[in-house]
């Protein structure tokens, strides 16, 4: 049985019938894991061990007759930004390369409690500051679909790992884009949850009031399953939301009938690729066919994100960033004659290119007799795209869009233009600023890589958002497309 | 200072530790001492991916700090980030207040040489605290290595900035001395300098007489008591004046005082000056304070010092200087509040003592301001940990009142009790220091020393007056200094007339 292809649901249907032990399904994945990790490069620290042996108690709790939770027993991998107690956290830099918290973040501790398998540690753009994965002190991922192409990111291995089956589901975390665009390019279901309902404690943050962590997974009755064990209040968080959160599965096949999709038409102009825009048109179809009505609406605001995002983003990273100084932890640079040049030393080899490009950017924006004209100013644009939803809003039930301009980009197409790199979230960018849920699931192919499709909701309404993606996901079968990745040298 | 070339112009910076059990933003310990980096955890320390959560009795406490100093209190109010490299500072930034600070314009009022004056207070607000650095090899300029110590990271701070209404090294101090006692009374604070819980920094600036404008100011840094503030602001007022009048031109710049050296020392100028770089810090929700937190907070704010001394004058009738040295210190004033108490003299607020009492409150007042504090003092203790209880020392006043004791056997009693502890009864049985009263047991002592010294008597006769000292020396000397004094006067004149 190839278990690596299913989705959780199903291979907890196995365990609980015993069709299948916990060992057989890590043992099944780990290998696949093995497999194709040599040309896929999702993985930075593998935990292959520690999971078998989780497995075996999974499997002596199954068979004493105990009750397993619908995630227990299952692989899954954690984005390298996420603390995880004992094992290398690095956010694929190697300014935190031999950095091994100790402590597990809110999510993971989530997870384990869940009874979740954890295989290892995924690859990311340094930092989470990127947008095709290639922004890594190891070696970029690569897309599963076809090698030579990014996975996006900056949660590329979460979405890569998930595609290629080297785990059945993953988090990432999405600041300006990074679950959805790389779930996008990678054909998976991705999730950026509404700021404040998934707890960042022990995420290394990017930029804090725009980090959010969400799950990838195959289908998406995973994700609602993984946002059950994640979601949820944590005194650790103050700005995690103390409100109830619902099950999310009962979202699940539920109708549409009725329901009124916003289209803002600023997410169809120029720089949206052709074969994207079919795509969206093919979409939009099959949900009126679901008895949904499609409507065009305006978010004036939208062309503000991507400059209102390029302010925000890196001022609080420059801020955030500033504490890897190498007096405590992680890198430290050799031969600083004081104390000022060990700083700035560690700070010149141990952080890439991107990563101190934004803190540049961030610290200008921040410093006296700037920080009104820029970070204040972005704060105020900020409130003004926030607003635009909120109108929205008012008519709509949920807002669709294109996930990506494009399809995934040729590796190191973009690597020098960064402009044209922050390009690639131009779709996901103001959902951020505003604090809203999306999802990105995949709406078909081109030229056999996928297309993703945003669609934008409420606040605290990833429910609604689970539901018409569903809906969506059980009228069509792009979802259960595998990439052709084949293992070992086959390929 | 009138003759000084220059008016001197001040503000204080005074960082205040608050007296909760637990850090600002997390739950680990701010108890003083301990091993280094034990009372640390992943959020004070700043290791990555940790969030910070405020912990509101840190807001409690700075608004009750904020109340006792007359000002209004936010609002709405928020944290942010100041950012600047220090290696003490694990985050590289501090969690502080920018342009939305818990509490704004308040005032202290200080009374110097008689004169009542008002300072104001610009803000209070809340912070964290950075850890320590213990530099190898001496200080800082010749370390060949440095060790941090985190454990008071994120002990929370309150910063009381003064408006530069200070005029003399004087008004500093009674400036400093009125907030030390407001914080003590309030109890946010426990105030210990030593212990760094209080720390004071001054801005100074000079300017010719008349002149509106202010001078250029230098801020001195690392003042650490009473004693350094004055040397440190006497110390940097010449420096400031001897270049002022050479025609030269102050740099405004940070100082540091040297205490080994006993000058200030140029930390950075301002061109060097750091750009802290302040933004909302996004990981903490804005402090919405509503009324009704107010006036729980105003609820539990107690008699404050300037109140307590009008009190003590009033009610008791002490003299303003003795109400002004008990009140200065809440453990001190406490003390006095006790004794009374054990006096039976708890008055109902606006009521008087009668003579007696008066007399009663100024015996107190005497002992306290005297030999206690002088004992206190030599064995560095506080009344808060005085080894005579209130009781007990009114229990020995009472034991002199009432004539069991004499004064002088009084002195003996209090040694005694300071040392041990013991209630001055039981001392006075243990030893047998009760006073001899007995006329009779005391007349035949007198005789027997008169009759023993006949060349004295005729001294006395002589007109030598000193003769009636040397008898009561000797009577004292026979009862071993428990004979009533008064009666061993009376009796040994009435011997001497019949010889």
């Amino acid at each position: 049985m190839k278990l690596h292809t299913k989705c959780a649901h199903e291979l907890h249907d196995l365990l609980v019938s015993k069709e299948i032990s916990a060992t057989e399904l890590v043992n099944d994945v780990a290998a696949r894991l093995e497999d194709v990790e040599p040309k896929v490069l999702a993985f930075v620290t593998k935990t292959i061990d520690e999971a078998k042996a989780a497995a075996a108690r999974v499997d002596d709790k199954i068979a004493s007759g105990e009750k397993i939770g619908p995630l227990e027993g299952i692989p899954m991998a954690i984005k390298d930004n996420m603390c995880t107690e004992g094992v290398p956290t690095t956010c694929s830099s190697k300014m935190l390369h031999n950095f091994v918290p100790p402590y597990d973040a809110t999510v993971v501790r989530k997870l384990k409690e869940a009874g979740s398998i954890m295989l290892g540690k995924v690859n990311m753009d340094e930092f989470a500051m990127g947008s095709s994965c290639e922004n890594s002190w190891q070696e970029g991922t690569r897309n599963p679909w076809r090698l030579e192409r990014v996975p996006g990111g900056s949660s590329g291995g979460s979405a890569a790992s998930v595609s290629a089956g080297q785990a059945v589901f993953s988090l990432g975390s999405d600041t300006g884009g990074s679950i959805r665009q790389p779930a996008a390019f990678c054909g998976v279901v991705g999730l950026k949850p509404t700021y404040g309902s998934v707890s960042r404690y022990g995420l290394i943050a990017f930029a804090s009031s725009l980090d959010q962590i969400g799950p990838f997974s195959r289908d998406v009755r995973d994700c609602a399953l993984v946002m059950n064990a994640i979601a949820g209040h944590d005194p650790f968080d103050s700005t995690s939301a103390p409100i109830e959160h619902p099950d999310y599965t009962t979202f699940l096949d539920q109708s549409i009938k009725g329901w009124r999709i916003g289209v803002p038409k600023e997410y169809f102009g120029e720089g949206i690729d052709a074969d994207v825009s079919e795509t969206m048109q093919k979409a939009m179809k099959t949900l009126e066919s679901l008895g949904a009505e499609l409507i065009e609406c305006s978010l004036p605001h939208t062309e503000y994100a991507l400059p209102c995002y390029y302010i925000i983003a890196p001022a609080e990273a420059s801020s955030n960033l500033a504490r890897y100084d190498g007096v405590r932890y992680g890198f430290r640079a050799e031969e600083a004659e004081d104390l000022i040049s060990m700083f700035s030393k560690t700070r010149s080899e141990g952080f890439g290119e991107e990563v101190k490009r934004r803190i540049m950017l961030g610290t200008y924006a921040l410093s006296s007799g700037y920080y009104d004209a820029y970070y204040l100013k972005a704060l105020k644009v900020r409130t003004l795209i926030k607003q635009d939803f909120d109108r929205a809003f008012e008519k709509f039930d949920v807002l669709l869009s294109p996930t990506t301009p494009s399809v995934a980009f040729s590796c190191g197409d973009r690597l020098n233009n960064p402009l044209q790199m922050y390009q690639s979230d131009i779709c996901t960018l103001s959902v951020n600023l505003a604090g809203i849920p999306a999802i990105s699931i995949n709406a078909g192919f081109a030229d056999g890589l996928p297309i993703g499709v945003q669609f934008m909701g409420k606040p605290f309404e990833e429910g609604r958002l689970l539901q018409i993606s569903h809906a969506f996901e059980q009228a069509t079968s792009c979802h259960s497309q595998m990439p052709p990745l084949k293992g070992g040298c086959a390929e | 200072m009138r003759d000084f070339d220059f008016e001197i112009v001040m503000g204080l910076e005074v960082h205040a530790e608050l007296h909760t059990k637990s850090k600002i933003f997390c739950g680990c310990t701010t108890e003083f001492g301990g091993e280094q980096n034990t009372h640390v955890c992943p959020v004070c320390l700043g290791l990555p991916g940790v969030l910070p959560v405020l912990n509101e009795k840190v807001v409690d406490y700075a608004m009750k700090a904020g109340l006792a100093l007359q000002c209004t209190i936010a609002s709405f109010s928020k944290f942010d980030r100041k950012n600047y490299f220090y290696p003490d500072l694990p985050k590289a930034y501090q969690i502080s207040q920018y342009d939305l600070p818990i509490a704004e314009g308040g005032y202290i009022d200080i009374e110097v040489q008689g004169e009542k004056k008002r300072i104001g207070i610009t803000r209070v607000h809340m912070e964290e605290d950075a850890g320590k650095l213990v530099h190898g090899g001496g200080s800082l300029a010749y370390a060949g290595y440095s060790l941090a110590d985190y454990n008071r990271t994120g002990v929370p701070l309150i910063e009381i900035v003064s408006e530069p209404d200070i005029r003399s090294i004087e008004e500093a101090i009674a400036y400093l001395e009125q907030l030390k006692a407001i914080l003590e009374y309030t109890e946010v604070s426990d105030c210990k300098m030593e212990q760094g819980s209080l720390r004071c920094d001054a801005n100074v600036s000079l300017r010719p007489w008349g002149q509106k404008e202010l001078g250029t100011k230098t801020e001195l840094k690392n003042m650490n008591s009473f004693k350094a503030l004055q040397k440190a602001l006497e110390y940097e007022i010449e420096r400031q004046a001897e270049i002022l009048r050479d025609g030269g031109k102050i740099i405004q710049e940070t100082r540091m005082w040297d205490e080994n050296k006993g000058e200030t020392i140029a930390l950075r100028s301002k061109e060097e000056a750091h750009d802290y770089r302040y933004f909302p810090d996004p990981d903490l929700p804005p402090i919405v304070i509503s009324e009704e937190w107010v006036e729980r907070i105003r609820k539990t704010l107690p008699e404050l010092p300037q109140a307590r001394q009008v009190r003590l004058v009033e009610s008791y009738g002490l003299p303003a200087y003795d109400a002004a040295v008990i009140t200065g210190s809440k453990a001190m004033a406490d003390y006095f509040d006790q004794a009374c108490t054990a006096y039976g003299m708890t008055l109902p607020a606006g009521q008087k003592v009668d003579q007696k009492g008066q007399e009663r409150a100024k015996q107190i007042s005497n002992y306290m301001m005297g030999e206690l504090s002088r004992r206190l003092n030599a064995s560095e203790k506080g009344f808060q940990d005085c080894p005579i209880s209130p009781e007990n020392l009114v229990e020995l006043l009472t034991l002199i009142e009432g004539g069991t004791i004499s004064g002088k056997i009084a002195k003996t009693v209090f040694d005694e009790m300071f040392e041990s502890g013991k209630k001055p009864k039981t001392i006075v049985e243990e030893k047998g220091l009760v006073q001899i009263s007995d006329e009779g047991a005391l007349a035949s002592v007198v005789a027997e020393v008169v009759a023993a010294n006949p060349q004295v008597v005729a001294d006395f006769k002589a007109g030598k007056d000193k003769a009636v000292g040397f008898f009561v020396g000797q009577v004292m000397k026979a009862t071993r200094g428990k004979a009533n004094p008064g009666l061993v006067n009376r009796l040994l004149m009435e011997e001497l007339k019949r010889q």
